[in-house]
């Protein structure tokens, strides 16, 4: 398709777009729209603020962790007599924010933002649907992640402050701590019921409402992975679910689900009637927590092949090997939980069993990631903003997999457990691996929301910051964990000794950190610059086959596409020989030509 | 703007939208009970000493609340059987019923919290105890879920007879799923914990 008759389209989708808007009030179309596009953007917009926040109680902590018992500069005043009395913060406070840090960034930052922002704006128009299957099911989606947001916000102000049990809400730690804890408690039922509502729309949007000629093994990768995603939280929240209540009744009415008999606080006789077992939180917890992880994962993964297969101008290498693999993936992240567990005794026939299948489970993600690898090959590639933020994605992930392998072991994992070498490892997981995909997501699909394209001076300076130093927070971590630093100490571990000779690459950690903050005030900039003043681009300013950008002018109207697409050919039909141009769009139809090639 | 597949099915899977889309809530209410089941299981088997469900709990309500709901999903399937009839009223009817026969379970719900709450028998008393107020609690909360959806459509959600009529036959054919799902997890807990 000639980029001509695609900007004509786009005009007369928008004069039709206008039509559209007339009717519709400023709540309707802004607030409670029920477009996939704007509600994308809504949770696009607001998990980036939660990833900000959550960053920031990272920041805050840094500086105890770096400067142990000092005041904070400036802020420490803000921070309230009973958090950090003359800015010097308290462990109970230091215990609020680490929990909340984990909270925030795994289920009102990432998921939000990879599945509900990406897989709402991006999914439907990839598979050239008018819309996801439930419209207003989509809208409830968002606003109830919303509550679930404001109720975990709101829990900093109530007595004894929030949640501080750690993300992971152990039991019986959990049961008997203050009240934030039944805040937290009650957020994740929001926010496990929006998922819910969303990955039943997910799946139904894909299975039902792909275009004609849009066959299983067309489906770009993106799809593929959102699919997988999908069905991981559909199947693995409830459990949690059904945690989350079963600890809702132990706080609230008394019970001992958690509760073993006999427990002693504080030197006083708990008075419960005992009998519960907190291994049993825990089985439920990592039930859904380890497929949450893919659930963080593989729509990262999505988006790299996207931009990969874009800016390499090539086929992805091995596409069929990575939807198996991806399938796979998701099938075997239902049977690896226990392997966060091995610390707790439950045996070694059972340890034995898990750390196979977490053997087991690495095959396929490493299959994806050589076939990524592979993909860049001989390529002529446009290092664009978004692609860098792609390829460095690749060995971030990289180092987060491989690391992960002594934790997958039990043998391995007993000294490493609860060490700073655990938070390196699923921070490079998810932090350099997959924050590096999202954003470049956001630079790559920026143009299709807006018409406009992010600025590349800022998207680069704000790229290679942001690489820098995330390796610099999280690089010390293994050197650290390795020495046997626990990760929830208050002070950095100071006043452990085997701890002292690591104890300097907490103050560089730190710095880094805080300098990875600075670097992201270039992204608020350009994103919010280049809304109104970036350059205005055409509909497929990236020259990309899929329906996304092929077919649906920029931004899409509502109802995306002014001629219902269908398709005729794979996803990434890139520098196809004999043919001229170096891209063939799925929704291009077969000429006498293209027979004969 | 038109979603495709809404109200007819889509060739290639046989199923329009709602009836996916309700059979993946179903999946996962699997997912919730499953779990539920399971904990009940482990907290069963780690238990030094676990009370007779028959002789704390009241079996001749129970056997009366299962044959109530069993009924309930007969006229639930009669109610979706009259719309495929085209007559709306008789189905409307039979949904009227199945909300009656639903009512009629939270009625005899209620009185047995009661008559156990007279006695002292609060969830804080024993995990035997606070299972069951867990299970039967969020079993309950399906009920009612349940009866709002069948009040809907048995009273205000009708006028869609009218303009759409295979649209509302298709919901009262995915709510009749739903129904029947809180129906079998009944079914299991009978026997789980008034039974064994």
């Amino acid at each position: 398709m000639d980029n001509a008759a695609s900007i004509g389209t786009t005009h007369a989708a928008e004069a039709h777009a206008h039509h559209h808007e007339e009717e519709l009030s400023f709540l309707r179309k802004y607030v409670f729209s029920l477009d996939h596009k704007w509600i994308g953007i809504q949770y696009t917009v607001t998990s980036l603020v939660f990833l900000l926040f959550g960053f920031s109680l990272m920041m805050l902590m840094r500086w105890q962790l770096a400067y142990p018992g000092q005041p904070i500069p400036i802020i420490g005043g803000w921070l309230g007599q009973l958090n950090a009395p003359g800015g010097v913060m308290l462990p109970e406070f230091y215990n609020q924010l680490g929990a909340m840090h984990g909270t925030i960034m795994v289920f009102l930052g990432v998921v939000p933002l990879a599945v509900g922002g990406f897989g709402n704006f991006v999914t439907p128009l990839q598979i050239g649907a008018p819309d996801m299957a439930f419209p207003r099911l989509n809208m409830m989606s968002y606003w109830v992640y919303f509550i679930g947001g404001v109720v975990m916000l709101v829990s900093f102000f109530v007595p004894g402050g929030a949640a501080n049990s750690g993300w992971t809400s152990y039991a019986p730690l959990s049961v008997i701590a203050t009240q934030g804890q039944t805040y937290w408690l009650i957020g994740m039922v929001f926010l496990i019921t929006s998922s819910l509502l969303g990955s039943i729309n997910f799946i139904v949007t894909i299975i039902q409402l792909r275009a004609p000629g849009l066959t299983w093994m067309r489906l770009p990768f993106f799809v593929w992975a959102q699919l997988v995603t999908a069905f991981l939280l559909l199947l693995a929240f409830p459990p949690l679910e059904a945690a989350g209540v079963l600890q809702l009744m132990d706080r609230v009415a008394g019970t001992s689900f958690f509760m073993p008999s006999g427990m002693v606080v504080g030197n006083k006789p708990v008075d419960v009637a005992g009998g519960g077992s907190p291994l049993l939180w825990q089985h439920l917890f990592w039930f859904l927590a380890h497929p949450e992880v893919y659930v963080l994962i593989l729509p990262a993964m999505g988006i790299v092949a996207e931009v990969i297969a874009n800016n390499t101008r090539k086929p992805l290498w091995g596409y069929k090997a990575m939807v198996y693999s991806i399938i796979f993936l998701g099938f075997m992240s239902f049977v690896v939980w226990a392997h966060h567990m091995f610390f707790t005794g439950m045996g070694t026939i059972i340890s034995s069993f898990f750390q196979t299948t977490t053997m087991i489970i690495s095959i396929p993600s490493v299959i994806i990631l050589s076939a990524l690898f592979l993909s860049l090959y001989g390529a002529s590639m446009r290092f664009t903003t978004p692609m860098l933020f792609a390829l460095a994605f690749l060995p971030m992930f990289g180092i987060g997999g491989l690391t992960g392998l002594p934790l997958g072991l039990a043998s391995s994992d007993i000294p490493l457990h609860d060490t700073y070498y655990v938070i390196g490892h699923f921070h490079y997981v998810v932090a350099p691996g997959t924050l590096l995909a999202l954003f470049a997501g956001i630079y790559y699909w920026f143009p299709k929301a807006t018409g406009r394209k992010m600025s590349d001076l800022l998207g680069k300076l704000h790229f290679w910051g942001t690489f820098i130093c995330l390796n610099g927070v999280f690089m010390p971590m293994f050197i650290q964990g390795l020495a046997g630093v626990n990760r929830r100490l208050y002070d950095g571990g100071a006043q452990y000794a085997h701890a002292a000779e690591v104890l300097k690459w907490n103050t560089f950690m730190s710095h880094s950190a805080w300098a990875l903050g600075i670097f992201q005030i270039f992204f608020i900039i350009n994103f919010f610059w280049s809304i109104k003043k970036g350059q205005k681009v055409s509909a497929n300013p990236w020259s990309a086959t899929t329906l996304d950008w092929a077919a649906a002018p920029s931004p899409p109207p509502h109802g995306n596409f002014l001629v219902p697409p269908a398709v005729y050919r794979g996803p990434y039909e890139y520098s196809v020989p004999g043919h001229d141009g170096d891209y063939v769009p799925q929704n291009e139809a077969p000429t006498h030509s293209h027979a004969k090639a | 703007m038109l979603i495709p597949y809404t109200v007819e099915a889509r060739p290639d899977t046989g199923l329009p939208n709602p009836k996916l889309g309700i059979w993946l809530f179903l999946a996962s209410e699997v997912m919730l009970f499953g779990a539920l089941f399971s904990s009940y299981i482990l907290l069963r088997v780690s238990a030094p000493q676990w009370p007779r469900g028959s002789e704390e709990l009241s079996v001749p309500l129970a056997t009366l609340n299962t044959v109530v709901l069993i009924s309930s999903s007969v006229t639930m399937v009669m109610a979706w059987a009259q719309l495929k009839m085209h007559n709306l009223a008789r189905g409307r009817l039979y949904l009227w019923a199945t909300m009656a026969l639903a009512l009629t379970f939270m009625v005899v719900k209620f009185f047995e919290y009661e008559h156990h709450f007279a006695l002292g028998e609060y969830p804080s008393e024993s995990t035997f105890l606070s299972i069951y107020y867990t299970l039967t609690g969020l079993h309950g909360l399906h009920v009612l879920g349940g009866i709002i959806v069948i009040a809907y459509l048995a009273g205000p959600g009708a006028a869609m007879w009218r303009s759409e009529g295979e649209r509302y036959t298709n919901r009262v054919e995915v709510t009749g799923l739903y129904w029947h799902f809180v129906d079998l997890v009944w079914i299991f807990l009978f026997p789980v914990l008034y039974l064994l």
